[in-house]
């Protein structure tokens, strides 16, 4: 018997009928090693989750089939047994969790039926001897009070506390293989640093191994002990962590991480990955790659790449086969990036929000009172300059997005000012504020959602003009819309098709086209690529950039990814609870914070550079709820800086240069000029 | 004049109708965008089958909706034109043997001879209690026994002229797409056999056959026999199905319009204002809705029934009675009926009005209507298709059952509740009389099953991502 936990050769999963099957999973081979954290990294559609659901041949089926390849798990090939004996495989032997914790969990079974369930079927465990191994279970992933959480139901936990149980679950079989199937993504950063260390602390005590599928970069750097990566059902490049990071090699994954925004990156566009990827219906005779590489050569269209490996370092490329003579200096060719001057705020106002305060009623009994209120957005103030981008950064239910909808008028605003060129537009009358409202326009993060999917692009991008009154003779218009269309990189050839018929990437440009649209003077993007893949993000903030320095728009740029905050944003606000605890510019705020929030929320982001990487700080809890926010500062009960005065009263604001704003106690006596609290 | 016009209510409506339907078809020609959802309906073979099967039904009620009175000899000293009290339609013209050739009682499918006995005298005045031969049925035929071979013969010369029909229709077809395409008439025809057009022909002349087939069939041998036997007091089953399809028509249809604008418009209100707007739309139909249904049609029907009978001077024909108490047996049971489709209809709005790209239309400066018409209104109206071609089908079978209970269409009104009501009794007879509750039954089924097969073709092709899964 090998050392090799798991090995899989020549795997092929493909999808649909046999006469025009989609190859999602193309033929791939690894390895993982007893207890090693083994990464599988791609981007959405490459087939990567269905190759983890192959390994426990729980593919859809009869949707797809595995037509060939070897699953051999400590020497026992997985794919020759019967359906009964792969019952005590899964779970048992390889257990799996996924990215939405809440729908991985059944509502309607407390915790501990759901955990207990595994070791019934698994371990014949009952009564008591069940209740404390569940007990323990619950434990090892550090859920507190496990005696009391046994019997509370799923709807009573918080997002990454259902994580942890999902975890719990998959630990109940004593597995020695772990699939982790994007399990932070649906996450915040705070949540998602915890779980990341559980996992790594699991994997230490118990010396499973964990298969991590992931597109994120950043996390498989943090936690990854061999990486492979994956494009279009078949794995290009796989090396151990520090080889892959350190001399990445394949075409693909150069531009990957050309993709990522940086700050470094600031005076140019992001690199982008021509074209999309290949039909996977279709049968290759070539790279896979070919039409978007930048250093094709002749036979990457006629002949399959072979796998090449060298040093334990294996990329599927013409480029690195000893037996062509490839010249070194294509090889060795760097990824050209196009300049783009970073854009210079104006020093004209265009939006002055001030402590804006946006509260939903509770409604509870028969007659519907008002019994208290979520407080959404509580006191927020801002400013936008022309042409310049303010980030809004914050874990989710911090009230950001309320924020955005607050300024354009799209939930009843409690109190506070938007003041949009001296009008107060909250105190406007419908009428009046009809005038204003194609000055501010909104981009959203679902791109999926935010089109009316029975209107073709025309008629959506119309809507922008004619409500505005714009351009009533056809033909104007119909030009109009062929310019936007231009603008955003898409084909004017394509306005009567409907959105369903354009990737995720595309939506999003019509939907900035849109906002184009209506002239706008600011623009508010709602997480405007959270939804969409690293070299997608990459040309969307780039049109982002371009639009900016074309029109002299202003950004409200509402994000909780701090990468694309470096690469975008001038200025910076950190939301917490419905109040904006740290304000400033870029610089000032993300390179030195000075709130324990911003501390812990940037420590918390993963970095591509384990030097980089800040020493987590950890913060206990999860963010309260609006509708009973805690006494005193909002933070202090996560704080690891928490004072007495700080559970009494909430800090003012600070000023810590003139540009640099932060609300805590620590800063506070340094303006009276006492001592130096930090 | 030959004949006096005359115009019902429920004619009215269903010209209305007919025409709205003709304007919605001439605009949606128009729109390339709105082209494409049908279009792929019709590139179906389901829908291609249910929209002709439907098509049948629907020429009948419509020839079936065109009534007259036609003009009495005058007579010697008179000078004023006098109108026949029964009212005719086409369809009655077109059928006239069918409704003049009525027996005495039951009789069986193709049969000669009556179902029961009776006592009868010869020519030599012997008395017999033997089936008499029937008055219309076989009264062509020399010797009794000629029956199936005449039957035989008629099929198969029948069958010959609608094929010879069915390769006319084919050839001028061929001619005109061979023309417009420039192509040899046989590589279309290939095409066509081998179902590789671009609309499913083969299906469609499959079933153009199938239905001459039954057509001719069916009216030749109908002339001389009863094909689907009599009724009890010998009036005939084909005819009285035939007449039948205007009334599940008209409930099917008209119940639909009454019931949609307070569907559509109390639903979209209350779920895109909210507030008390919602409330109070909320507290109108949960009371409607829990009123027995059939107590208040029964009640609504019964006070008509007794308005009518103290003002016999505004109805000056039984077929105008007959025709208000279809009416407002439609509008009663559009009153009843619509608090199910406005209850999904709010819920539905409630979720669009979230939307974001309802939000985005809003941050456009949009106003609430522009809203409702361009996107809320479009985005349930695959909902509103699809309920109101169910509930065409459940208010056909509701028909049925109203008129069992003899709360429905007037008892002088040939509906297919009336022929199941009328045809229950004699279930329990020994022979049993099953022709009248299977002809019923076969013609309702017919209608029930292509439009229930036609909503399905029609949401399919209105779902946005079902276009994009072909």
């Amino acid at each position: 018997m090998t050392s090799a936990l798991l090995e899989v050769k020549g795997l092929k999963t493909w999808l649909g009928d046999s006469d025009n099957p989609l190859r999602a999973v193309d033929g791939i081979d690894f390895t993982i090693q007893r207890g090693q954290t083994f990464a599988l990294l791609g981007e959405s559609g490459c087939g990567k989750s269905m190759t983890a659901l192959s390994l426990l041949r729980l593919n859809p089926h009869p949707a797809s089939r595995i037509l060939a390849g070897q699953i051999y798990l400590a020497g026992q090939d997985l794919l020759t047994l019967s359906e009964a004996d792969m019952r005590h495989i899964r779970g048992r032997r390889i257990a799996m969790i996924f990215q939405e914790p809440q729908s991985s969990l059944n509502p309607v079974l407390s915790v501990g039926d759901q955990i207990g369930e595994c070791l019934q079927w698994h371990f014949n465990l009952s009564g008591d001897k069940l209740r404390s191994r569940i007990i323990s279970l619950l434990e090892s992933v550090g859920i507190p009070d496990p005696e009391q959480r046994i019997k509370e139901y799923p709807h009573q936990l918080s997002g990454g506390m259902k994580q942890r149980v999902v975890i719990a679950m998959a630990l109940a079989g004593e597995p020695e293989l772990l699939i982790a199937d994007e399990p932070t993504t649906a996450l915040d950063v705070t949540i998602q640093a915890q779980i990341l260390d559980l996992l790594k602390q699991i994997q230490r005590d118990t010396g499973m191994a964990i298969l991590l599928i992931s597109h994120d970069l950043a996390v498989v750097a943090q936690v990854a002990d061999y990486v492979a990566v994956m494009y279009a059902g078949q794995i290009v490049e796989s090396a151990s962590r520090s080889q892959f990071f350190e001399h990445y090699q394949h075409p693909y994954t150069k531009k990957l991480f050309a993709a990522l925004p940086t700050e470094q990156k600031r005076d140019q566009r992001l690199s982008v990955i021509k074209g999309n990827v290949p039909v996977l219906t279709q049968e290759f005779t070539g790279c896979r790659f070919v039409e978007r590489c930048e250093q094709v050569m002749e036979c990457c269209e006629s002949n399959v790449p072979q796998w090449h490996e060298q040093q334990n370092h294996g990329v599927r490329c013409h480029l690195f086969d000893s037996e062509k003579s490839v010249e070194q200096s294509i090889v060795q060719q760097a990824i050209n990036s196009s300049p783009l001057s970073e854009v210079l705020p104006a020093d004209r106002l265009v939006l002055d929000v001030k402590s804006l305060k946006v509260h939903f009623p509770i409604h509870k009994g028969l007659f519907q009172r008002v019994v208290g209120h979520v407080r959404a957005v509580d006191d927020v103030s801002l400013s936008l300059r022309q042409a310049e981008t303010v980030a809004l950064v914050g874990e989710s239910g911090c009230g950001k997005t309320t924020v955005g909808k607050g300024i354009l008028q799209l939930v009843p605003v409690t109190s506070g000012e938007v003041n949009y060129q001296g009008q107060i537009l909250n105190k406007l009358s419908e009428r009046e504020l009809k005038q204003h409202r194609s000055a501010l326009q909104i981009i959203f993060q679902d791109p999926f959602a935010s089109m009316n999917p029975r209107m073709t692009i025309t008629q959506i991008i119309e809507e922008g003009m004619s409500t505005k009154h714009l351009g009533k003779d056809v033909a104007a218009r119909s030009k109009r819309v062929d310019d936007l269309l231009d603008r955003v990189g898409l084909r004017p050839e394509h306005k009567h098709r409907y959105p369903h018929e354009f990737s995720g990437g595309q939506r999003q440009r019509i939907c900035i086209a849109r906002a184009l649209a209506a002239e706008p003077e600011i623009i508010i993007c709602d997480e405007p690529t959270s939804a969409l893949d690293v070299s997608v993000q990459a040309q969307i903030l780039n049109l982002l950039r371009e639009i900016q320095h074309e029109f002299g728009l202003s950004f409200l740029f509402i994000t909780h990814n701090i990468s694309v905050v470096n690469y975008l944003a001038h200025r910076v606000a950190v939301m917490y609870l419905g109040r904006i605890v740290e304000q400033g510019d870029r610089d000032e705020v993300l390179n030195s914070p000075k709130h324990p929030y911003t501390q812990a929320l940037l420590a918390a982001v993963p970095e591509l550079d384990e030097d980089k990487q800040r020493s987590v700080i950890r913060l206990s809890g999860e963010l309260p709820s609006p509708a009973n926010p805690p006494k005193g500062c909002h933070f202090h009960q996560r704080c690891p800086k928490a004072m007495p005065v700080c559970s009494e009263q909430y800090p003012t604001q600070t000023e810590l240069s003139q540009t640099h704003e932060v609300r805590c106690f620590l800063y506070e006596e340094y303006e009276h000029g006492s001592t130096d609290a930090t | 004049m030959p004949f006096l016009p005359v115009f019902l209510w429920t004619d009215l409506l269903i010209y209305l109708l007919l025409a709205v339907v003709l304007v919605a078809v001439i605009y949606i020609r128009q729109y390339p965008h709105l082209r494409t959802p049908w279009k792929l309906v019709l590139q179906r073979k389901r829908g291609v089958i249910s929209i002709m099967v439907l098509l049948c039904y629907v020429s009948i009620g419509l020839l079936d909706s065109v009534h007259f009175r036609q003009a009495l000899e005058i007579d010697k000293d008179g000078d004023t034109q006098h109108y026949a009290t029964e009212v005719m339609t086409l369809l009655d013209l077109a059928v006239l043997p069918l409704r003049q050739h009525a027996e005495k009682t039951y009789s069986s499918p193709f049969a000669t001879r009556s179902f029961v006995r009776e006592m009868q005298s010869a020519e030599t005045g012997q008395l017999s209690y033997d089936y008499p031969l029937l008055v219309h049925a076989g009264s062509h035929l020399q010797v009794e026994q000629d029956k199936s071979a005449d039957i035989q013969y008629r099929l198969m010369i029948n069958s010959v002229w609608a094929l010879l029909v069915w390769a006319l229709v084919l050839l001028i077809f061929l001619i005109l797409t061979a023309k417009r395409h420039a192509e040899p008439y046989l590589k279309t025809l290939r095409q066509i056999g081998s179902g590789q057009t671009e609309y499913p022909l083969r299906t469609a002349f499959s079933m153009l056959l199938g239905i001459l087939l039954l057509s001719f069939n069916l009216v030749d041998l109908s002339v001389d026999y009863h094909v689907l036997g009599t009724d009890k007091v010998g009036q005939d089953v084909l005819y009285q199905s035939l007449k039948s399809v205007r009334t599940g028509l008209v409930i099917g249809t008209l119940t639909t319009l009454v019931m949609l604008p307070f569907a559509l418009f109390m639903g979209i209100t209350a779920g895109f204002f909210k507030g008390w707007v919602d409330d109070v739309i909320q507290y109108i139909y949960t009371t409607l809705n829990s009123i027995p249904g059939v107590l208040l049609i029964a009640a609504a029907v019964l006070m008509l029934q007794v308005y009518m009978n103290n003002h016999p001077e505004n109805f000056v024909t039984v077929a105008e009675r007959a025709d208000m108490r279809l009416l407002f047996l439609c509008i009663i049971l559009g009153i009843t009926s619509w608090t199910g489709l406005c209850r999904i209809l709010r819920g539905e709005t409630l979720k669009l009005r979230e939307a974001e790209y309802v939000l985005a239309s809003r941050a456009l400066g949009a106003g609430s209507f522009s809203i409702l018409r361009r996107h809320i209104l479009p985005n349930l109206m695959h909902i509103v298709m699809i309920a109101i071609v169910l509930d065409f089908s459940g208010l056909v079978l509701a028909e049925a059952v109203l008129s069992y209970v003899g709360v429905g269409v007037d008892p002088s009104m040939i509906s297919w509740g009336n022929m199941i009501n009328s045809a229950r009794l004699e279930m329990a007879r020994d022979p049993v009389v099953w022709w009248s509750l299977s002809a019923a039954f076969f013609s309702m089924f017919t209608l029930v099953l292509a439009a229930n097969l036609f909503a399905d073709v029609v949401r399919d092709a209105f779902d946005p991502r079902m276009q994009a899964g072909r």
